[in-house]
């Protein structure tokens, strides 16, 4: 049964797909919103009966569907086959239920916008690469997923085309991404050269067996990588994520915060038996991570638009997971992952109907005093803005940043034999980020619901709205406590659905960590609420003189540094190619050529005209004679015709 | 037993023939060019006849009933041709002023 559920899973949103674009626009709103939430309610009833199946199976169970033999050459195969593991369990009921939960509220979202259809048609085929792309059991297969979402993100940042802006951000997203598809490429031909298939399982057998050079696996390992990097918009690729905030609200939801963007934290916790022998990668990977979680969380605290705050945090958060990756636990980062889904949609949502409600007001020093006007959509935002701080016991933040702290401490990397990274550092820097995370996002949280009211609004939040919000306040207060730490209970609900056999003892973990954990964003909570929160705050804005503030708000500085590093040289090179010195040199000698062969020329078109005007006065002259023949009358025409024919006898006779 | 022999049929037919030619190479108004026209037809006829009396053939009988129609439908569309000139406002029978269509 497994079998035919898996690819119906990933064919129920593809068909939905194809109805919206092939209908385009013919459809009512209703309709296309019915239309996608229904494909995407299948979806999501097939992923959760699939994953009792597997639950109700062996440990190590999994369900597999091959569809079809992509190709068979020599020392190569390729099949078209999905597999269904506890890992990508996961990942298909994060998609399908918080993206269902996202489409319900995006059919009442996008109710007025005449590019509906094409809208749905994005997101379902989004979807359904998206489960292409977890599912697949070949990395070839995952990489037509990998692209796919990249298109749809594309086509969404850019959905209203008529802004340059937004076709600017489409672009650039599309770029940078590119640049880790190329790396991503590279990585899985290394792969490819040196196992003979890509097939995940048979990749990674060769990589534990020792089939593989020590070489091989630690550049393959860094072009994934890369294109993970890319994907997951971590340093140095983070600038792709805030301008693609263009997008639509429930996009930005969707691809930008929940499922697109950790499909690079999906595809190294996927090979994380690959990534557990390049020890080197390993340690980048952790130091990256962590470096993002500052730079997001720092970038974050200076941001005046409310929808580039959630955007930072999206970064600084997948930073979290890409230190989690790093440090070896990759269950840390997957539940992370899962939690963040969680909150992220749900602030995104908020967000979205809070801009909705005023007037598409996007600066939170305009907004103000919602906190009277919008209770429900306070208290939805204060939900995910807690859970995203990680305020303990009672939200699901608290428990997976738990995890990943309480994993990343006791990790150390032995680059060389003096080099030691040591976990302890990478510990440090997670704290401090979780210390901003909750400043800044509590910021938000006060500039924006508390405090004197500053726009008008109108309308209500419909209830089709809601509906999804309340869903997401729920899973981001209570998803957390499956997974809890080693000082509490011992429900270990996740780890031992991903990994049954490993034991989860950190008994050396001393009990001060977990306090710690629990007490930085508390502290980040009344730092904010110190410096925004009261009646008189101590600075309404941070002061946006500093000229490395206003770098850092609109992210120039990076964009700059960009400009300067690739595209500036990127331009002299194309400059030096059109301006070639060779090339110089080759066109002297041509023009040279050129001169001595214009004097031959001219000797001989003097000649040939002579011959020319001669030619063209004879024919002149033969046209007129024609042209007289032909007068116009019959009996003239009856008599050459006569004539013809006599001579035409004479010849015929006297021959 | 034919009273005329082949040749003097071809001959007949040749004079009948040349006389048709120069009427409508001679005569500039266009119903004696018709008329000619038929004259020439008539004399090819003459020749399938005399071919048909020659050789005891009857296909030549049915080649002159052929011509016949021919001429017939000829000189109906050459006098509907006329009759529409006519109608346009163009009330003369010189061949030579219709040569609009001279080089």
């Amino acid at each position: 049964m497994g079998e035919i559920l898996l690819p119906l899973l990933i064919l129920s949103p593809l068909a939905a797909s194809l109805i919206l674009f092939v209908t385009a626009g013919r459809m009512s709103a209703y309709a296309v919103g019915t239309v996608a939430c229904v494909s995407m309610g299948i979806s999501a009833v097939i992923s959760v009966v699939l994953s009792v199946l597997l639950l109700s199976g062996p440990a190590t169970g999994i369900v597999q569907a091959t569809l079809w033999p992509w190709m068979h050459i020599a020392g190569f195969s390729a099949d078209i086959a999905f597999m269904l593991d506890r890992i990508s369990m996961v990942m298909i009921l994060v998609v399908t239920i918080v993206g269902l939960l996202i489409h319900i509220y995006a059919a009442n979202y996008m109710r007025d916008d005449p590019g509906i259809a094409r809208f749905f048609g994005c997101m379902t085929l989004f979807v359904a690469s998206m489960l292409v792309l977890v599912l697949a059991s070949d990395l070839l297969c995952l990489f037509i997923g990998w692209e796919g979402v990249g298109l749809c993100s594309y086509l969404l940042i850019g959905f209203w085309y008529d802004n340059p802006v937004n076709t600017a951000a489409a672009r650039k997203a599309f770029y940078m991404t590119r640049m880790g598809d190329a790396a991503l490429l590279c990585g899985m031909l290394l792969l490819a050269t040196a196992v003979g298939s890509l097939d995940i399982g048979a990749v990674l057998a060769a990589v534990t067996n020792g089939q593989v050079t020590s070489s091989a696996v630690n550049m393959a390992a860094f072009f994934i990588l890369i294109g993970a990097l890319a994907k997951s918009a971590q340093i140095p690729f983070q600038t792709w994520l805030p301008d693609a905030m263009a997008g639509p609200t429930p996009t930005s939801a969707l691809i930008h915060a929940a499922t697109m963007v950790t499909a690079g934290v999906y595809l190294i916790a996927r090979l994380h038996d690959l990534f557990d022998l390049a020890t080197p990668v390993m340690a980048l990977t952790a130091v990256l991570g962590a470096l993002t979680i500052l730079m997001g969380a720092c970038t974050a605290l200076v941001q005046s638009d409310l929808k580039r705050v959630l955007a930072w945090s999206t970064i600084s958060q997948l930073g979290y997971m890409f230190l989690a990756l790093g440090c070896g636990v990759w269950q840390a980062a997957l539940f992370h992952l899962m939690t963040h889904a969680f909150f992220k949609a749900l602030l995104f949502l908020t967000a979205g109907a809070v801009i909705v409600r005023t007037h598409h007001e996007q600066d939170i020093f305009r907004l103000g005093g919602l906190r009277h006007t919008m209770p429900g959509l306070t208290a939805a935002f204060v939900i995910g803005a807690s859970a995203l701080a990680g305020l303990p016991l009672v939200t699901a933040g608290f428990y997976s940043k738990e995890m990943i702290l309480s994993g990343v401490w006791p990790a150390h990397f032995r680059l060389t034999h003096e080099l030691i990274l040591s976990g302890h550092f990478l510990w440090g820097m997670a704290l401090l980020g979780a210390f901003l995370t909750a400043l800044y996002i509590f910021r938000c949280v006060f500039i924006v619901f508390f405090g004197k009211s500053g726009t008008t609004m109108r309308g209500q939040t419909s209830r089709f709205m809601t509906i999804p919000l309340g869903c997401l306040c729920v899973l981001s207060l209570c998803g957390g406590i499956i997974e809890m730490p080693t000082t509490f209970p011992p429900l270990h609900l996740f780890s031992a659905l991903l990994d049954p056999a490993a034991s989860h003892s950190h008994a050396d973990e001393p009990g001060w960590l977990i306090l710690a954990g629990a007490i930085v964003p508390l502290a980040g909570l009344g730092v904010a609420w110190v410096l925004w929160g009261r009646p008189s705050p101590v600075m309404r804005e941070i002061p946006g003189q500093a000229a490395v503030i206003r770098f850092a708000r609109t992210g120039e500085g990076i964009d700059m540094l960009y400009d300067r590093l690739f595209v500036q040289p990127f331009r002299f090179l194309t400059w030096l190619t059109r301006h070639d010195i060779l090339d110089y040199v080759i066109t002297g000698t041509g023009r040279l050529a050129r001169t001595a062969s214009t004097s031959v020329l001219r000797a001989r078109t003097d000649f040939l005209g002579t011959l020319a005007l001669w030619g063209t006065s004879g024919i002149r002259g033969a046209d007129r004679l024609l042209g007289q023949i032909q007068n116009g009358r019959v009996r003239w025409y009856a008599a050459w015709i006569a004539g013809g024919l006599c001579a035409a006898l004479a010849m015929a006779v006297l021959s | 037993m034919p009273v005329f022999s082949f040749n003097d049929t071809l001959l007949l037919a040749t004079i009948l023939f040349s006389v048709g030619l120069a009427g409508v190479l001679i005569r500039r108004n266009m119903l004696f060019m018709l008329m000619s026209l038929d004259i020439m037809l008539n004399a090819t006829a003459l020749v399938f006849v005399g071919a048909g009396a020659r050789w005891h053939d009857a296909a030549g009988q049915v080649m002159f009933l052929l011509i016949l129609a021919l001429a017939a439908v000829e000189t109906a569309v050459g006098l509907a041709i006329i009759l529409c000139l006519h109608a346009r406002g163009r009330p003369t029978l010189d061949a030579d002023t219709g040569n609009l269509l001279q080089g």
